[in-house]
């Protein structure tokens, strides 16, 4: 009879720490979104550079002025989109469940992805202006990777594991240099469908 | 048994209390907005179990001023983190058995 209140009283104190450290209303749904977007838009990219050659050759990837203004208005629109879903789908869940993505917590969790997050982006901008092209789709991921591991102690478990993944991915990147690419496409769009999924079923109500 | 029960704070029984410590265990400081929209009750409901709280000296707080309003932040202090621990422990100890 007591323990019911008493293992009620645990899963409160439980939901309280959480609530009151991290940032648990990211959205799931927002993960999986941003990981199609990756994908279509590694789709693209590959056109883009590889596109108009003979499919039984050696393929080259070709970059020129043209093309590396249309790559980067490939980038700017996923990252548009991948963040204006992400802000708009989780100002949604956390009005459910009473936090707000202005809260302390939020903010915590936004500095501590930034800082790793902004070195790998003017990093990789260096790189693609010493011409380093090669570097940066290895060098995005585990960046990316990074930041999230530093974020994971203001949001939940499971963003660890996804900076983990992400930052290996990086990592057999760098070795497979050419490959660059496809690593990308796992990390950016499967990781973040996988792990969208897995964030919307584990939601409470 | 008995010692385990004997374990228990009442002081802790109430879950608005309950609430106040496990989010000061956490969190280095706390202000009375964020408690009171994280624990979603009244003013005066807050405040009131915060003065218990107060009184036990688990919890110590700190007035400053925010752009000239005035904020009051808790933190918890040294024996209230013990004698939460202590609660926390007895109950799980309560639930093994």
């Amino acid at each position: 009879m007591e323990k019911r209140k008493y293992i009620e009283d645990i899963e409160a104190i439980k939901d309280m720490m959480d609530r009151s450290s991290k940032f648990i209303s990211l959205s799931g749904l927002s993960g999986v979104l941003a990981g199609t977007f990756a994908l279509i838009a590694a789709y693209l990219a590959y056109s883009t550079v590889y596109g108009g050659q003979d499919y039984m050759e050696y393929r080259k990837a070709v970059l020129t002025t043209g093309s590396l203004s249309k790559l980067l208005l490939i980038a700017i629109s996923t990252i548009v989109l991948s963040i204006g879903c992400g802000i708009f789908l989780t100002t949604r869940k956390a009005r459910k469940l009473n936090q707000s993505i202005f809260d302390k917590q939020a903010q915590l969790m936004l500095t501590h992805l930034a800082i790793p997050l902004i070195t790998g982006g003017v990093l990789c901008v260096i790189l693609l202006l010493k011409g380093g092209v090669a570097l940066v789709a290895p060098l995005t991921l585990i960046f990316y990777g990074l930041a999230l591991v530093n974020a994971s102690k203001y949001a939940v478990d499971a963003m660890r594991t996804l900076g983990l993944i992400e930052i290996a991915l990086g990592l057999l990147a760098t070795w497979f240099l050419g490959y660059g690419l496809i690593f990308w496409a796992i990390g950016f769009g499967v990781m973040h469908i996988i792990y969208g999924i897995f964030m919307h079923l584990n939601d409470r109500p | 048994m008995k010692n385990i029960l004997k374990d228990l704070n009442k002081a802790f029984e109430n879950r608005v209390r309950l609430g106040i410590m496990s989010a000061l265990m956490v969190n280095d400081s706390m202000s009375f907005k964020e408690l009171k929209r994280l624990l979603d009750v009244t003013d005066g409901n807050l405040a009131s179990h915060i003065k218990a709280l107060e009184k036990k000296e688990y919890i110590t707080f700190e007035k400053s001023f925010i752009d000239r309003k005035p904020n009051t932040s808790y933190s918890i202090s040294k024996l209230g983190r013990l004698a939460f621990k202590k609660h926390v422990t007895a109950i799980e100890n309560l639930l093994k058995n």
